[in-house]
């Protein structure tokens, strides 16, 4: 462990669960709950923010000194909108299909709170390796979340995982629908992926008495 | 005519911004708290959808998509420069934030102090930037339609808002279980009138024959690639025919 200290591991560490950017600091919704449906998109759009989330967070730790605080809004977005695009035309070379279900929602990583939030909380104030740990950490809580999200929905949806089918083939009532188990094709609409994270957070902070807010 | 008070409706109840797309949810679930502040924000991304959207068309039409430098001359007609939009559209956003900020607080106090504080949250509110980036896939056709894209989901989020905010200020009463209260409980009423205003999608169809299904984004990519095929096929079958040759 002397590449990471505990100081450094708790970066990384805590953002996993008890300070989650989506289920504690409510950051980052639009996107965990738009591309949710399927679970390769969320894995997906999961990298691609650890990607954006990793290197931004080092060019902003980078230019701390140097940003005029006045304008520093427009130059984190304009340096978020650089790393997105790279995405986007990557995902367009090599995963055409992808970029097609993911559509808006890969511009929208631009506006992504969590990007900005920890740009302004962290990176604006702390060395390089340390900004870059912070993104690598909170990227990975958000994917986390949008990893689950996706599981239940696809599973319970449409009976498959990463395209695969798991429960059997609900035409020929194989597996599992030989018993009589139907496809809620409901949680593949929008509002199922509101009422999973509602239900995340439930579970999560059941478990932690702590992050119980007063209403 | 009658396509402007389309697009009017569907933007505000079948296409809302928040329970069919999910932009602006982070400001959506932190501003919700009271009806007042939810108002003020509510507005103020009416106004900058309202401002940003028709701009944004005309830089998409006339600077970005493919053959859109055509206007400068012939040689400019097979330039696509749309790999640009998301920093030029964000770019927008950010300019005309601050410059709407400056103008209100110069001309109206009064206003600036109601509005003023959430204009620098609107910059980088998902909503916003969403506008624009589904003006631009959705191909809207005319500058008076683009404004009306704007106008009209400006107006379904701050439906949106005002809604949740009354129904957290009363839920203040009732007796959630400890773990769920806060956010987890708005996410799931925010769920369930998502499931409300789905029921607006028969809205257009007038209600009597059966609505023509959306194509899903599977069957889309699934139409793009038998396209895709057939091109591959026909490019195969002219090299074949070229090779014989």
């Amino acid at each position: 462990m002397a590449l990471l200290t505990k100081k450094d591991t708790k970066l990384i560490l805590d953002p996993l669960a008890d300070n989650n950017p989506i289920t504690i600091q409510v950051l980052g919704i639009c996107s965990a709950l738009a591309i949710t449906a399927e679970l390769k998109a969320s894995i997906v759009m999961a990298l691609s923010v650890l990607f954006v989330m990793g290197l931004g967070n080092v060019v902003i730790s980078l230019m701390r000194n140097i940003i005029p605080s006045k304008i520093r809004i427009i130059v984190q977005l304009v340096v978020v909108a650089a790393l997105v695009i790279i995405v986007d035309q990557v995902l367009k070379a090599f995963a055409y299909e992808l970029s097609k279900t993911l559509a808006v929602f890969v511009g929208l990583i631009i506006t992504n709170c969590i990007i900005m939030g920890r740009f302004e909380a962290f990176a604006l104030g702390n060395g390089v390796w340390r900004s870059f740990l912070d993104g690598i950490g909170n990227a990975a809580g958000y994917g986390i979340i949008l990893v689950i999200v996706g599981f239940f929905r696809e599973l319970l949806g449409s009976g498959t995982l990463l395209g695969f089918p798991v429960l059997g083939n609900p035409i020929e009532k194989t597996g599992l629908y030989s018993i009589g188990y139907e496809n809620n094709g409901f949680m593949l609409l929008s509002p199922m992926a509101l009422i999973v994270v509602g239900l995340l957070i439930w579970v999560q902070r059941s478990r932690n008495k702590a992050l119980i807010e007063e209403n | 005519m009658l396509e402007h008070v389309e697009l009017f409706f569907k933007s505000i109840f079948i296409d809302n911004m928040v329970f069919a797309t999910f932009l602006g949810m982070c400001s959506y679930l932190a501003v919700s708290k009271k009806v007042a502040t939810a108002v003020g924000l509510g507005a103020a991304v009416i106004f900058v959808l309202a401002v940003t959207v028709p701009l944004n068309w005309l830089l998409d039409q006339y600077l970005l998509r493919d053959g859109a430098l055509a206007w400068l001359g012939p040689e400019y007609a097979d330039y696509n420069l749309s790999f640009l939009s998301f920093i030029l559209f964000i770019a927008t956003i950010a300019t005309m934030v601050q410059l709407v900020e400056i103008v209100v607080e110069k001309f109206s106090p009064a206003l600036y102090n109601s509005l003023g504080i959430f204009l620098p949250l609107i910059a980088v509110n998902c909503a916003i930037l969403g506008g624009s980036l589904f003006m631009q896939a959705r191909e809207i056709s005319s500058l008076g339609l683009a404004f009306n894209y704007g106008f009209s989901s400006g107006i379904g989020w701050f439906l949106a808002i005002l809604a949740i905010a009354a129904i957290r200020e009363k839920i203040r009463y009732s007796n959630v279980p400890p773990p769920l209260r806060g956010l987890g409980i708005t996410f799931i009423i925010t769920g369930l009138m998502a499931k409300g205003f789905m029921s607006f999608g028969g809205m257009l169809t007038g209600g009597d024959e059966a609505p023509a299904p959306e194509p899903t984004t599977a069957q889309k990519v699934e139409k793009d690639k038998t396209t895709l095929e057939k091109e591959e096929q026909d490019k195969a079958v002219s090299y074949n025919t070229l090779v014989k040759e």
